[in-house]
């Protein structure tokens, strides 16, 4: 069963995390909201699978450790 | 001009009933004479139980009420013989817009199940869809069928028995006492049966209010449902636009928590929101209006003793999806075989409970379809806000996205799954056609397959002989190659199959070969006798 994936596996981080910022440069909080979710649902919809997307959905409510 | 709701149909009648030394006992007593009742009244009669119908009231609902009819209750209503009548008068529509903010972002079409007798909706006024159950009731009555509507008949008092149930009903000449065998309450969401009995009624209230108008206009609107989110003319809510008979229109608005209601039901105050919807020049006539809160709910438990809740009485659901009125028929249909095995003796009173556990499995459904669709509609927190605004953005541009948009989930079968009454599936034959799932039309060459099945059990063999008679089972025999859409939704790709069919057309069970015992071993189950 395809797990989700949980190591590296961006080939240029610093590249795709200054994309990711750029999207959002110059936006109001409200439109950077509603990027965001628009994101969200396309990666979604391009993973598909209900198993990794619950799996995400369980990593990403996991707290951040105190 | 008189309305057609404003005129009594079922007059008050003094009945025999009222004069006898004793509490006469029927077999089958049916509060209310909505929708659901008079189906319910209908089946019972047309499968030679006879029924009396009682209710407060002498006329159809005042105002439109329920407008869309899914297919399944009218295959339903093909059955009970007046089908055709609804089908003939209603609007049929396939095609549904979805607009947000001031723009269309895409639209959709419900014709993709072709090779079905019936479209997979119509919109017809509730009254005219009374009226006609009611022309048919008369109809049946001129055929001999036990079947009589007692109007102005308001329960009082009913009192709850081993074996049977004692009423109380006020006429305008006085009260009387009448026993039942069985009583059906089709009393509505306010249910005054279940209230006198103490029965629970528990959900979810949804904080919220709508308008609806019901309009009376010529206009060049084209026969399809359009649905808006966030538009300019009802900012920040929804609105919905649907046409009826008769040029009526249905218009649904969505206000808000926090409003005026004797304001907002202000005529003028109605024609401002309707111009700024239709336009200024708009020319109509209001003819139903009402504000509406709702919520979803349902009674623990389908029955209790020899009363038995279908409808509104049962499960509540928002309007989102017409599951309203639509599962009410469906509950009516799944009852009515039931109560008449039960009263002939060919069934234990347990048959009973599988009413309630196929239809409380329904009633879950509708209630989480229409749950959903209201937090779409109208979404609670500021994130779901954003998601749903996201989801329409999407949707305009990419596929994707408009299977999320959700503007209600709209009525479908119910398959009962883990049915008790379920017997045993074959590998390999379609999924749709399950155990549990309700038999899905196909053409024939000539006619329609449910037109073949009736309203008892039925073992329908495709392509495959039958070479015996079976008790209680009427054998349907039909070919294999009657038409693609048959061996498609029957078949996959066997060469034959046997169905068993309850007399509500839901399969029972399916089987590759012809094995009398096994067939004997699925009926005895599908009537609850093991």
């Amino acid at each position: 069963m395809p797990q989700l994936t949980l190591t590296a596996n961006i080939p240029d981080p610093d590249d795709f995390y200054e994309a990711l910022l750029a999207a959002h440069q110059g936006l109001s909080k409200a439109e950077s909201d509603a990027l965001n979710a628009r994101l969200i649902l396309l990666l979604a919809n391009h993973i598909g699978d209900p198993d990794i997307l619950r799996e995400a959905l369980e990593q990403a409510s996991r707290k951040p450790a105190s | 001009m008189t309305r057609i709701f404003e005129t009594p149909i079922y007059p008050y009648q003094r009945s025999a009933d009222q004069d006898a030394p004793a509490p006469v006992r029927h077999k089958v007593v049916v509060v209310g004479a909505g929708p659901v009742g008079l189906v319910t009244a209908i089946d019972l009669a047309h499968q030679g139980v006879p029924v009396v119908v009682v209710d407060e009231n002498d006329k159809v609902s005042f105002g439109s009420r329920a407008i869309c009819f899914a297919k399944r209750p009218l295959e339903i209503l093909d059955r009970l013989g007046c089908g055709q009548q609804m089908v003939d008068k209603g609007v049929t529509w396939n095609l549904g817009k979805v607009f947000f903010h001031d723009r269309e972002i895409y639209s959709f079409n419900l014709l993709a199940g072709q090779g079905h007798r019936r479209p997979a909706f119509i919109n017809l006024q509730q009254y005219h869809f009374e009226k006609f159950l009611v022309d048919h009731i008369r109809y049946m009555q001129t055929q001999g069928a036990p079947i009589e509507i007692r109007g102005r008949n308001k329960v009082s008092a009913v009192g709850l028995h081993d074996d049977h149930v004692t009423l109380e009903i006020d006429t305008p000449e006085g009260s009387y006492n009448i026993d039942a065998d069985w009583l059906v309450a089709c009393d509505g969401a306010n249910s005054p049966i279940r209230k006198m009995l103490g029965l629970g009624f528990s959900g979810q209230v949804f904080e919220d209010n709508f308008l609806i108008a019901d309009v009376v206009m010529e206009a060049e609107f084209p026969t399809e449902r359009w649905f808006w989110f966030d538009p300019p003319f009802n900012k920040g809510q929804s609105a919905l636009l649907h046409k009826q008979p008769d040029n009526v229109w249905r218009i649904d608005m969505q206000l808000g928590w926090d409003i005026d209601r004797e304001e907002e039901l202000k005529p003028e105050n109605i024609r401002r929101r309707l111009h700024a919807m239709l336009g200024r020049d708009a020319k109509f006539e209001l003819e139903w209006t009402s504000i509406y809160t709702f919520q979803c709910a349902r009674m623990e438990r389908f029955r209790k003793g020899h009363v038995l809740f279908a409808g509104d009485s049962a499960h509540q659901v928002s309007p989102f999806g017409a599951r309203g009125a639509n599962s009410g028929i469906q509950d009516a249909d799944n009852l009515a075989w039931k109560l008449r095995a039960v009263i002939n003796g060919d069934a234990p009173e347990a048959l009973l409970d599988s009413y309630c556990d196929e239809r409380e499995q329904a009633a879950d459904e509708n209630i989480l379809n229409s749950t959903r669709s209201t937090e779409f509609i109208t979404p609670k927190s500021e994130i779901s806000h954003i998601f749903r605004d996201a989801v329409l953005d999407l949707a305009e541009h990419h596929e994707f996205a408009r299977p999320l948009v959700n503007s209600g989930r709209l009525s479908v079968p119910t398959i009962h799954d883990g049915s008790p009454l379920n017997g045993p599936d074959a590998p390999g034959l379609p999924q749709e056609t399950r155990p549990g799932a309700p038999a899905v039309d196909a053409p024939l060459r000539k006619g329609w397959l449910l037109d073949r099945l009736g309203d008892g059990f039925r073992l329908l063999a495709i392509g495959i002989n039958v070479p015996d008679e079976l008790a209680g089972i009427e054998v349907v025999q039909v070919a294999a190659d009657e038409s693609d859409a048959l061996a498609e939704r029957w078949l996959g790709g066997a060469g034959g199959a046997l169905y068993l069919i309850r007399p509500d057309q839901h399969v029972a069970a399916r089987w590759l070969e012809y094995d009398r015992d096994a067939i004997t071993a699925a009926h005895e189950r599908a009537l609850g006798r093991q």
